[in-house]
């Protein structure tokens, strides 16, 4: 399918449409943060407890730190754990899939057990419990969620792999010698690639809301400026200043809103024939 | 006999899964800083001398890593998860007491996410297209972008300090010396936001799944069997359509238990309820990484059991899955 059909289809749905028009606005900010806020989120630019849109657009919080930056830089850091942890998420899910779904029987057996295993497990307990191990930063938000999202990836990339297998041009690929490897990664796994970025975009969405609760409680890099953690800072103050707490929480909101338009826009416009009722 | 049988079934298919918990709980035990011992006696100290060598000895730790594999099976096998410091107490005891709170969030919540989405769903399902379908889709999509601790935080901003009508946190006002029917409506007083809260995005999941299920289903044959029999529209909708739609709702209910745990983690940590997910907390901060990993263990379990039980239920409500 060309580009210019995919848009199309993309542009039918309004919800679409209206999501990435947000999610590149989020971009926007999120690109020119260090442009605008050239000051550490974390500076102490005026008195604490500054009120929206007076001197300050957003306000200042109980420290005297700038709400607006913290948003800004906020949204880098929301959006590049949710790249991040997806892109993680997706080479593990996508490798354990193919690998079950291409070579069946044992391997499979093994492997989809081991999937099961990690999916009884409760997925945001067990990011708690790594990143309290691996202690708080970047790095272990991103290990922990990719560790606890991978495998709906790979169920979903094995069936895939298992529908296509026995297909003629596969069978043909048998045939003329390839190796495994190119099977998999360069002729199979092209053809199932639809559906994983529709489940991968909604991915990015789950990671910025599990990065959100873990810096909320308390789990996120201290270093780095994060929606979460505003809300958790701004929790002591909801009975007096209670903006402290609902503006990031509509930044997430916006934001993970958005990712979930655009995934269901993609999701309509690659599979024309799943569409939901 | 068939029945007790299925039972069974399930039963050893569980076991090696818990197994896979223990180990993963013990590899998780040696990937934290320092040796075992030290994060099972509460990091950065709390405990006696003589008690680390007494664990360190118990545990072999001057033993091949298999042989340590070995003994954490067996202590936990006799639900031993050691004893933790900073509370004071043995860590099954701690979560034993804290288990009741929980159980009680969650089965309130799941009643009322499942209740409210069989509800909502079959609406959106009979109003297809219309007016009623579309609010309600666009507050199941607006859901699923809610995080749960900032909607139990503005539910808190709205019901609790501006308007007065609900307590804020915890789980009873122990200053009050409730009892018998006045405590239980105190505690139910308490329960609705944490509940609300937990319930919300489940809601969501429910009628969005119910809905389309209730779509497939109407096109099914025995409908249009039911409907040439002269059963009226309601009745073909609550007592043939309604009861097949639910199946999906089932499933899924089975897949989500786990998130529900980790939803109540957050849930309970912001209404200071009083549950294992506010200890779970409370041992972040107290950097009780035993503690933190025996509720894990805990959860991880009670995952096990309640699909279990979904199981069962499944092959109680469809009786084609008991002959496979």
């Amino acid at each position: 399918m060309n580009e210019r059909s995919l848009w199309r289809r993309f542009a039918a749905s309004r919800s679409g449409v209206l999501g990435l028009v947000i999610l590149v606005i989020v971009g926007l900010v999120a690109l020119t943060a260090p442009i605008f806020f050239p000051e550490n989120p974390f500076a102490i630019v005026d008195k604490p407890f500054l009120p929206p849109f007076g001197k300050y657009l957003l306000g200042t919080n109980s420290l005297g730190r700038d709400l607006a930056s913290g948003i800004a830089h906020g949204a880098r850091t929301s959006l590049m754990i949710g790249l991040l942890a997806t892109a993680a998420t997706l080479i593990v899910g996508t490798i354990t899939g193919a690998l079950a779904g291409f070579y069946g029987g044992r391997i499979d057996n093994a492997l989809m057990r081991f999937t099961e295993l990690f999916q009884t497990i409760p997925p945001f307990i067990f990011a708690i419990v790594l990143v309290a191990i691996l202690s708080p930063s970047l790095r272990s938000t991103v290990i922990a969620i990719a560790v606890v999202s991978w495998p709906p990836i790979a169920r979903l990339v094995r069936g895939e792999f298992l529908t296509l297998r026995n297909r003629e041009f596969v069978q043909a690929c048998v045939v003329l010698g390839m190796g495994d490897m190119q099977m998999i990664w360069r002729q199979i796994l092209p053809n199932c690639l639809s559906p994983i970025i529709v489940t991968g975009s909604l991915l990015v969405a789950t990671a910025i809301l599990t990065e959100s609760a873990l810096a909320f409680l308390g789990l996120g890099d201290t270093n780095v400026m994060s929606w979460g953690f505003m809300i958790g800072a701004g929790r002591t103050y909801l009975r007096s200043d209670w903006w402290l707490c609902a503006i990031p929480g509509i930044a997430i909101l916006l934001t993970v809103l958005a990712i979930n338009l655009v995934g269901e826009g993609l999701n309509d416009a690659l599979n024309p024939r799943l569409r939901s009722h | 006999m068939s029945r007790l049988r299925l039972v069974a079934l399930r039963l050893a298919q569980a076991v090696p899964i818990l197994l896979g918990i223990v180990v993963l709980n013990f590899l998780l035990l040696h990937l934290a800083p320092g040796d075992a011992v030290d994060v099972l006696a509460g990091e950065a100290g709390g405990a006696p001398a003589e008690y680390l060598a007494l664990l360190r000895e118990r545990f072999g730790l001057d033993q091949p890593l298999f042989l340590q594999l070995f003994y954490y099976i067996k202590s936990v096998a006799f639900l031993d998860f050691g004893y933790s410091f900073r509370q004071g107490a043995p860590v099954l005891q701690l979560i034993l007491d804290r288990l009741g709170p929980t159980l009680l969030l969650m089965t309130t919540a799941l009643f009322l996410s499942a209740g409210g989405g069989v509800l909502l769903g079959v609406v959106a399902a009979m109003r297809a297209r219309r007016w009623a379908d579309s609010v309600i889709s666009v507050l199941a999509v607006i859901s699923y972008a809610t995080p749960l601790f900032w909607i139990g935080l503005m539910l808190i901003l709205v019901f609790s300090i501006k308007l007065d009508w609900l307590p804020t946190t915890g789980m009873e006002d122990v200053t009050a010396f409730y009892e018998g029917w006045d405590r239980v409506l105190d505690i139910a007083r308490h329960l609705v936001l944490p509940a609300r809260t937990l319930s919300l995005f489940y809601l969501a999941t429910y009628t969005r799944l119910m809905r389309a299920a209730m779509l497939d289903q109407a096109g099914m044959d025995y409908v249009t069997t039911a409907r040439a029999k002269g059963l009226t529209e309601r009745r073909v909708t609550l007592r043939h359509i309604l009861p097949n739609a639910f199946l999906p709702v089932l499933t899924i209910i089975g897949v989500q238990i786990g998130s529900l745990l980790g939803g109540s983690v957050v849930v309970e940590s912001v209404f200071a309820w009083p549950g294992l997910g506010l200890l779970a907390y409370q041992s972040l901060f107290a950097r009780d990484l035993n503690l933190l990993l025996g509720i894990f263990f805990f959860c991880a379990c009670l995952v096990v059991l309640v699909n279990l039980a979904i199981d069962i239920a499944y092959g109680l409500l469809d009786p084609r899955t008991q002959r496979s």
